[in-house]
Parts: C-alpha cells; sequence; structure tokens
C-alpha cells in the first residue's frame, strides 16, 4: 500500500497530461471529419470513428492502468520474451493475415485485428534496452554495432515483407538512440551527407550541374591541401564515387515500385499532377493553408469534411486540425508535441539504469519520427509515408501501441527510486 | 563529448517543431491562395434563375407566359440502359442520338447531371413520366420556355435566347453567365431589365464527389430570386390579330397608333410568324429556316423597311407652307403638267383642292417657294440655304431619324439635307430643278411605316405627337415606363393649320380611297403610292379616325399592290372600323382585302 502511493506520486505528470491533451484534441478531430450537419450524429455515436476511437482510448486506459500496476522489473525481464512473440507474429502475420491494397498489416479474428507492426516498436525498443544495458555494451565497438543493428533490423525485414515500407522507416529513428548511447558520430556525418545527396541528385534535374560542384569542390581541396599523391588519390576517388553514386540514383529510383516514385517526384513538384499522384499533397496543404491563423472554427471546416483529403482520420488528421484551428492550432499541437519530447529526453537523462534510459531514447526517437514524418509530409515537406501521428490518428492499433510504448517509460521512470545502485 | 549528445537531441526536437511552424506559418497565414482553392473546391454557387415577366395587352389578355420544360438529366454513374431498342423505343430518340448523349454526359461528369434529351413538351413528359422509375440515373429537370397562348405579334414581342460571347463581353457588371436566356429582340431586348427579374445566388457546399451537403453558413450569403417585372403592352390583342388575319399571305406593314398617347396598338409585319416557333427546342431550326426564308419573316418591316413617301408627304409641305405663310388656304397654282406628271382632276387649285386631289404640279411650284426665298441673289446658294432650312422643319415631323421607338433595329429614314447634293452633283452645281421630286415625296426621301402612322397621329392632333411605343405600363405602373414616352414633341406647326388638312383628308377619300369610306365614321385619310423599280409600286394610305377626336391613327403598307386606294386603305379602313366599333359590318370589303388580288 505504501509503497504504491509512493510510485502514484512519482508518476510525471507533466508526460501524462500532455499525453491526454493529444489523445482529446485527436478525439474531438476526428469527430470534426466524420462530422455531417445533415446526418447529425453525436460524437460518442459508435457507428463513426469518434465513438469507436472512445472505445479504443478506453482501452487504452485500461492498458495503462494494467502497465502502471505491474512491476516494472516485468517489463526488464520479459523484453527479449516480448520481442521474439511479436517477431514469431510478424511472421506469421504475411501468411494468416487480411490482404487490403496488396499489403498484410494486420492479424486476428473478425472485427478485432492488430497491426502487429505498430507493436513491434515498443519490443524493439525493450529488446534494445535489454541487450544495450549490458555495462560492457559499447556502440563504438564493431561486435556491438553487430549486436545492436542485428536486433534492430529483424523486425524491419518481417515488416519490408508485408510490405510496409513506412512502418520500416519508423524503427531507423532508434538511431537516435543509438546516438545517445555512443555510435560514432561520422556515422552519421556520413548518412547525413549520403542523404542530402541524394536529395540534391534526385531534385536537381541536370547531374551534370552536380558533378561540376563536385569536381571543383575536390580540385579545390586538392589544391589548397598538401600535395602528397595518397590525398590526390583519396580524393579523386571520394569524388569519382559521389559522381558515381549520383547517377547511380537515377537508374534505383527507375527500378523503384512506381507509386514510391511518384511520391518522390510529387515532393520536388508538388504540382506536377494535381488530380494524380500529386492530389493526396495538393488536397492536403489546401486544407491546412485555408485554415489561415485562427482557422474557419471548430466543425467548420470543408475540405476534410467534404473527403478532398484522403485518409483524413488516420495519417492526415493533421489536416482538419490545420483547416479548422488555424496557426494557432497547429502551434499549439506542435507545441505539446515538443513539449512532450522535451520533458521525455529529461526523464531519461534522470534514469538511473542504462535500461530505462535506453527503452525512454526509444520512446523519443519513435515518437519523434513519427511526429516530424506525418506533419511534414501533410504540408508537402516530406514524401507520403503512410504512418500516423500519436495519439491523434484515429485506429486501435496505432493507439495502443504509442500508449504502451509511452506510458511502460513512465513506469520504469515512476520507479526509478528503487532501481538505485542499478546503474552503471 | 557524449554529454552534449542528450543536448543535439534537444536541439534536433526544436529545430523539427520550428521548421513546422515556419512552414506553417507561410501556407497557412502568409499565403492566401490555399483558401481561394479551398472555395472552389467545396463552395459550389448555384444560381436561382428568375420568372421572366410576363407581358399582357392593353385589355389585361395574357401574351407571353413562362412554359414548363422538361429536359430529361442524366447521371452517368448510375445510368443503366438494360435493353437499348426498348429504351428508345420509350424515349423516341435513334440509337445515334442516345449514344451521342450518353458520351457526351460522361465526358463532362460522371456523377454530375447533363442533359439527355433537351425540352420535352408536356407531353412527352406525361408519356415517359412512368418510364423513369424503370432507368436508375434518369431524372427530368424542371425549366421554362416563353410560351405565347395567341400565336400574334411576333416581331413586336421579339425572342429570347441563350447570350452569345458578344453579349457577354459587353456585360460589364456581369450579371450574365454563359447559358442564361436574354431578350434577342422586339420587345424581350429592350424591356430585358424589367423583365430578366433579379438572379438569386445560393452557395452550397458539395463533396468530393459533388455530392450536395446543404447549404454554406446556413444560407447566410444566399440571395432570393425576384421575378421579373410584368409588362403591359399596347398592343390591342384582337386588332393585333385582325390585321394578321388581313395581311396574311402579303408583304407590308400595318401600324395603328393611338393618337393622344403615341401608344401602338397594333403593328403587323408581313409575312409573320407564330411566336411559340421561336421558343424551345425548335429555336435553332426555325431560325434558320425563317432566316433563310426569301420573304424575310424576321425582317420587322415597321420599323427597318424604308420606302418614299409619297403622296402623303404633299400634306407636310402644306403644313410647312402654311406655317411660313408662303400657302394661305386661298393659295392656287395651274395644274401644269409640263412640270411633272399629274391625273385628270379640276384645274386649277387652291390649297384644299391640291391635298383631296394629290395634284403633282401644285406642289412642284408651292416647295419652289418654300425653297428659293431669294435670301442669296445665287440660285444655287439660294437653294441650299432654302433646302436645309426645309428639312429642319421636316424633321420636326418625326423623320429623318429614328423616333427612339421601344425596339431597337428602328430605322431612321431619310430626308436628305444640301450635303447630299453637294456629294452626288457637286457644290453649286444643283438648285431646285435639281431636287423638285422632294416635293411629291418622290427622289432622295424615305420613310419607314411607323414614322408614316406617327404623321398620321401628328395630324390627328393637330400639331404634336408622343413617341411610339409599345409599353403602356410596367407592373401595371404607366407612370414607370421610360420617361422619354412621356413627352410631348410639338412638330412647330400651328395647331390652326390643321383644320383645312383635316377636313381635306376626310375629303380625299371620296376621291382616291372610295372604298376606305364609311357612313358613320368619318376618316381622314390620304394614299401614297411607293414606286419600286423592282416592279409594281406599293400600295400605302394612311388615315385617322374618327376625324373629330381621333382614336386611332393608322399607316399601312402593301407591297407590290398597286395605288394607295385599293390594298392599302381597305385594309385601314377595316382596321379602323374593328377598333373603333370592335365589329366588322363590311364582309365584302374583308373578303376583297384577305383574297388580296389587287392588281386586276
Amino acid at each position: 500500500m505504501k509503497e504504491s502511493e509512493v510510485q502514484i506520486n512519482r508518476v510525471d505528470w507533466i508526460a501524462v497530461s500532455i499525453y491526454f491533451a493529444l489523445v482529446m484534441i485527436g478525439w474531438f478531430n476526428i469527430y470534426a471529419v466524420v462530422y455531417d450537419s445533415q446526418v447529425e450524429k453525436s460524437i460518442f455515436d459508435l457507428t463513426i470513428s469518434s465513438g469507436k476511437q472512445l472505445v479504443w482510448i478506453g482501452t487504452a486506459i485500461g492498458l495503462i492502468t494494467l502497465i502502471m500496476v505491474a512491476d516494472y522489473r516485468f517489463f526488464e525481464n520479459l523484453s527479449l520474451v516480448i520481442y521474439l512473440i511479436f517477431l514469431l507474429i510478424l511472421i506469421v502475420t504475411p501468411i494468416f493475415g487480411k490482404e487490403v491494397n496488396g499489403q498484410i498489416l494486420s492479424i486476428g479474428v473478425g472485427e478485432f485485428r492488430i497491426q502487429p507492426g505498430e507493436f513491434a516498436k515498443f519490443a524493439t525498443a525493450l529488446a534494445l534496452a535489454k541487450v544495450m544495458e549490458r555495462p560492457t555494451f559499447d556502440l563504438s565497438k564493431r561486435n556491438y554495432q553487430f549486436i545492436a543493428f542485428g536486433v534492430l533490423l529483424i523486425p524491419v525485414a518481417l515488416i519490408l515483407l508485408q510490405p510496409d515500407t513506412g512502418t520500416a522507416m519508423v524503427y531507423f529513428s532508434l538511431l537516435i538512440m543509438f546516438y545517445r548511447e555512443g555510435l560514432p558520430q561520422w556515422y552519421y556525418v556520413l548518412g547525413i551527407g549520403a542523404v542530402s545527396i541524394t536529395l540534391l541528385a534526385l531534385g536537381v534535374d541536370n547531374n551534370l550541374y552536380l558533378a561540376a560542384i563536385i569536381v571543383l569542390v575536390i580540385g579545390g581541396l586538392i589544391y589548397l591541401g598538401k600535395k602528397s599523391w595518397q590525398r590526390i588519390l583519396a580524393f579523386s576517388l571520394i569524388g569519382i564515387g559521389l559522381i558515381a553514386y549520383i547517377y547511380s540514383i537515377d537508374f534505383v529510383v527507375s527500378k523503384l515500385p512506381s507509386h514510391q516514385q511518384n511520391r518522390i517526384m510529387v515532393l520536388f513538384n508538388p504540382d506536377i499532377d494535381p488530380l494524380g499522384v500529386g492530389w493526396n499533397v495538393t488536397q492536403s496543404k489546401i486544407a491546412i493553408g485555408s485554415g489561415g491563423l485562427l482557422g474557419k472554427g471548430y466543425l467548420e471546416g470543408t475540405q476534410t469534411k467534404f473527403d478532398f483529403v484522403p485518409e483524413q482520420d488516420t495519417d492526415f488528421i493533421f489536416c482538419t486540425l490545420g483547416e479548422e484551428f488555424g496557426w494557432l492550432g497547429s502551434f499549439v499541437v506542435i507545441s505539446l508535441f515538443a513539449g512532450l519530447l522535451y520533458r521525455l529526453v529529461i526523464m531519461a537523462e534522470r534514469q538511473k539504469t542504462r535500461f530505462s534510459r535506453i527503452y525512454g531514447y526509444g520512446v523519443i526517437s519513435i515518437l519523434l519520427f513519427h511526429f516530424m514524418v506525418n506533419i511534414a509530409m501533410t504540408i508537402g515537406l516530406f514524401p507520403v509515408v503512410g504512418i500516423p501521428l500519436p495519439f491523434f490518428s484515429y485506429g486501435g492499433s496505432s493507439l495502443w501501441s504509442f500508449t504502451v510504448l509511452l506510458f511502460i517509460f513512465i513506469k520504469l521512470d515512476s520507479s526509478r527510486a528503487s532501481q538505485l545502485g542499478r546503474m552503471s | 563529448m557524449r554529454d552534449q549528445r542528450p543536448a543535439v537531441i534537444l536541439l534536433l526536437i526544436f529545430l523539427v517543431s520550428g521548421v513546422l511552424l515556419v512552414k506553417l506559418f507561410a501556407i497557412q497565414v502568409l499565403d492566401d491562395s490555399f483558401l481561394k482553392r479551398a472555395e472552389s473546391n467545396a463552395i459550389q454557387r448555384v444560381v436561382d434563375h428568375p420568372y421572366r415577366g410576363l407581358v399582357y395587352d392593353r385589355t389585361g389578355k395574357l401574351m407571353v407566359f413562362n412554359n414548363p420544360i422538361f429536359d430529361l438529366m442524366v447521371v452517368p454513374r448510375e445510368f443503366q440502359v438494360g435493353d437499348t431498342a426498348r429504351f428508345c423505343e420509350l424515349f423516341r430518340i435513334s440509337k445515334e442520338e442516345l449514344i451521342e448523349g450518353y458520351n457526351a454526359a460522361k465526358s463532362y461528369s460522371r456523377v454530375k447531371p447533363s442533359p439527355l434529351i433537351k425540352q420535352l413538351s408536356t407531353k412527352d413528359f406525361a408519356r415517359i413520366q412512368d418510364f423513369l422509375v424503370d432507368y436508375p440515373g434518369l431524372f427530368i429537370l424542371t425549366r421554362s420556355v416563353r410560351s405565347y397562348p395567341t400565336p400574334t405579334a411576333a416581331h413586336a414581342l421579339g425572342y429570347i435566347g441563350e447570350i452569345n460571347a458578344g453579349q457577354l463581353e459587353r456585360d460589364t457588371v456581369k450579371y450574365y453567365s454563359q447559358g442564361d436566356y436574354i431578350g434577342l429582340s422586339g420587345l424581350e431586348k429592350y424591356y430585358e431589365n424589367e423583365l430578366r427579374g433579379q438572379k438569386g445566388v445560393k452557395y452550397k457546399m458539395v463533396n468530393v464527389r459533388g455530392v450536395d451537403k446543404g447549404p454554406f453558413k446556413e444560407g447566410e450569403y444566399d440571395t432570393i430570386s425576384i421575378a421579373g417585372k410584368n409588362l403591359t403592352s399596347t398592343i390591342d390583342l384582337d386588332l393585333q390579330r385582325y390585321g394578321e388575319l388581313l395581311m396574311n399571305g402579303k408583304t407590308g406593314s400595318v401600324v395603328a397608333i393611338e393618337p393622344k398617347t403615341g401608344e401602338i396598338l397594333a403593328m403587323i409585319s408581313a409575312p409573320f410568324y407564330d411566336p411559340n416557333q421561336l421558343t424551345g427546342a425548335e429555336f435553332g431550326k426555325t431560325y434558320s429556316k425563317l432566316n433563310r426564308d426569301g420573304s424575310k419573316p424576321l425582317f420587322n418591316r415597321p420599323i427597318m423597311a424604308t420606302y418614299p413617301p409619297g403622296s402623303i408627304f404633299k400634306i407636310v409641305q402644306s403644313l410647312i407652307g402654311l406655317q411660313e405663310g408662303i400657302l394661305t388656304p386661298n393659295t392656287t397654282f395651274a395644274c401644269n403638267r409640263s412640270l411633272v406628271a399629274c391625273h385628270n382632276h379640276p384645274n386649277p387649285v387652291n390649297l384644299f383642292g391640291a391635298i383631296r386631289n394629290s395634284c403633282n404640279p401644285y406642289y412642284h411650284q408651292a416647295f419652289r417657294q418654300i425653297i428659293n426665298r431669294e435670301v442669296s441673289s445665287n440660285t444655287f446658294k439660294d437653294t441650299e440655304i432654302g433646302l436645309n432650312a426645309w428639312r429642319e422643319k421636316v424633321l420636326k415631323f418625326g423623320l429623318g431619324g429614328p423616333l427612339g421607338m421601344d425596339m431597337s433595329g428602328e430605322k431612321g429614314g431619310d430626308i436628305p439635307s444640301s450635303k447630299l447634293y453637294d456629294r452626288i452633283y457637286g457644290s453649286g452645281h444643283w438648285k431646285y430643278s435639281t431636287i423638285y421630286s422632294l416635293s411629291i415625296g418622290q427622289g432622295e426621301m424615305q420613310v419607314t411605316p411607323l414614322q408614316m402612322a406617327n404623321l398620321a397621329a401628328i395630324f390627328a392632333n393637330k400639331g404634336y405627337y408622343f413617341t411610339p411605343h409599345l409599353v403602356k405600363a410596367i407592373d401595371g405602373n404607366p407612370k414607370k415606363i421610360p420617361a422619354k414616352f412621356q413627352e410631348k414633341h410639338s412638330v412647330g406647326i400651328d395647331a390652326r393649320h390643321f383644320d383645312l388638312i383635316q377636313d381635306a383628308m376626310a375629303e380625299a377619300l371620296y376621291g382616291t380611297a372610295n372604298r376606305a369610306v364609311m357612313k358613320d365614321l368619318v376618316i381622314a385619310g390620304k394614299t401614297g403610292t411607293a414606286q419600286n423599280p423592282h416592279g409594281e409600286d406599293h400600295s400605302v394610305f394612311i388615315a385617322f379616325a374618327p376625324k373629330e377626336n381621333p382614336k386611332i391613327a393608322i399607316a399601312v403598307y402593301v407591297e407590290n399592290a398597286g395605288w394607295g386606294g385599293r390594298a392599302a386603305a381597305s385594309t385601314a379602313s377595316l382596321m379602323i372600323e374593328k377598333y373603333i366599333r370592335r365589329t366588322i359590318s363590311r364582309p365584302e370589303l374583308q373578303d376583297y382585302v384577305i383574297a388580296g388580288n389587287f392588281i386586276n
């Protein structure tokens, strides 16, 4: 009795409040999407998505309760078991799951279906925390890097079989956690450099310009530096490699499935085909852009309500917010997300065990990636990737998996007093 | 080194949030193009077309109303034709028409309705109504077309049609839009602004498939359409119809005016057509047929045809002479046929006799005195000054330019000035002997039947007229008609000079137009013959009656019917009787006119 009192007091109420604020705003927005003044239905009506979402919210609260009353050691001890269970589910999903539009994302019986790809995120974060918590685990060493990437890439490979590129991409967000845990910086410099060059190669029409710039920069570096033959050879090889890479990208892109090619094209030229491949982004931008500073008012939006924006209650839920509450509403929600992430960093840094901290950064990584990519795609800053906005988007799997992800960390954080002395 | 890493991650969080907020600010606050695109996405402007105003005749009989017509609309996505042959039989269209109509609808939109069969008649509508339920995706859209319970006065009433590109361009206030109907001729055109009413606009919301999702902001910005104003025409429907009966099969014009008001009682252009033909589905077909017709049924003769006024003009010459003091009732000239041809009558004649007998040499001599006033010792100069001064006086009779009635396309005719003769002969190369034909209304002089009817009204009114017009009241209010029709125009001749003219005109009937004489109704009239170089002369007659207190002034033109005493005078006389007595007491004269065999 006494122990649980202590634990309640140690729950981070700031993070919990922000969570509930986001869930409630999301719920109201889901109602705004399905709201039809001609067919007045209550927000609680179970035949529309807002009513169903309320059921998901209720069950999510049930899940929170379960997590909070469970022993914190449960997650640590069973983390690898949970991970293996979800790997198994991911393996059987393509076999027993339900195919929709060529993808097999969900598994289950009748109405009750879950998307294992969503839940495998927290399982992977837990498993990584478990394998990386050992005092000897050092991410600057090649063999440990191998283990960490192995744990990360197994679920990625299985999800790509579904195939669900968007969800698979999310797992790479855990590189942020790897960064915190000491993966050498030059990995990131190299990675960001490669991404930049890739984007440039895709964005600039004529690769000849890029090649010319590379030749000039490399030439400049050779000319300014020490003129040893090794150095000249090394720089020349780098330059040739870069140019070869740039020219190979167009080839690789042409080998991608056409819907992915389209998404890349739309990113660089959103007006390329506003009624075809550019429809989603164009309509999404129109919806958000028409909101102005203060928005059109709750339930007064026309773009999302009248189906101009597709997948409006799941991946494009941010459109409704932008349209009905304007920039001010967007500002509030983005601030809530930034505030939550900021809070989670503070919380992660105060953990007494490596396990809790690593898991905390796993949560931060996944939430940050979803938040960034989802909103960026609705305003045309990122290609359309089918991933939900955490706590906001309609759907049981999405809400449950984010709730479990977050509250396991809140639980670990609230129990940190009992974890004293285990930090190494 | 590692301690900086949480800070780097925090920085990344705020950087991402910042970038998102800046981009959102750019598209939400700075760029307002998205708002416009959102509106054009989801808000549809639906125009509520008002009912066009009705037209009544001067006695309150309905002349023009709106008849509902029915378009068969198709929504391609829902449409299932089933057995094509049966469908074509039921809806009475050919397979080709069905395929063409369906493809056109499909290329417009799969989910929005397009017309499949335009303008079904009430009869067809009743017939297919029962079958409609068998065909999903078909429904009836009701519109209205102009309809004429009595098929008469087609030229005066005019017709409406779809607005064309040029008219749209000239519509600076942007009232009209593509597909709107607009008055194209007659009253429909002149009173377009009164008749059209005021469009209403409804803003409704539509979803991505174009499905109606209710009024925008509960109809806050909607306006209700206002029906057009009703016109009361000056036309007497019975008289108009009677005139058309008489003129049927002939070419010419009849214009009857109420002298005291300038109201046009009847206006007939022959050949004419049934105005019901120029409405609805038939419009295009009928219009091109009428347009190709050699007898030019679309040509509005009363205001567009011009002829030399002929002998009738002698009355104008008499009045100018009297007013100028050049002529008196006692002025006598010899009927000198060496000056100009004439016919047998007592000789010499005074002014009364000259009008009664229509003596040509009399006016040859009188006109010379009106023109050559010896204000200049140069004969040429003197003629020029005289001609121009005379012309000014003639123009006051409403000649030489359009009267400005409420119908567009009105021709003005021509009263020549010195400029015309300078151009033909050169300045200083013409004198009275060049222009003397003007004295008897021939030569370089043109008038319209409307102007001649107005002239009759002037003689009846003893020196004034109201601009002839076709509308008596707008929405029942006579004060709402254009102010110019309520304005009295004086012709600058003292009323006393008209007594002799009126007496002579009444007397003239016995000389030149015996057929027009009625025992108990004194008609004052004057025959004319418009010379026609291409064939038989045109028969012309103007008159007013009763001579004391005139109620009707009339001009009749019957083309190629010989001199005015027969066809035109008979027609005018019957029209006068019809209007004043409301019944015809001379069936043999009526038969004679209807038979139309005037030459032999």
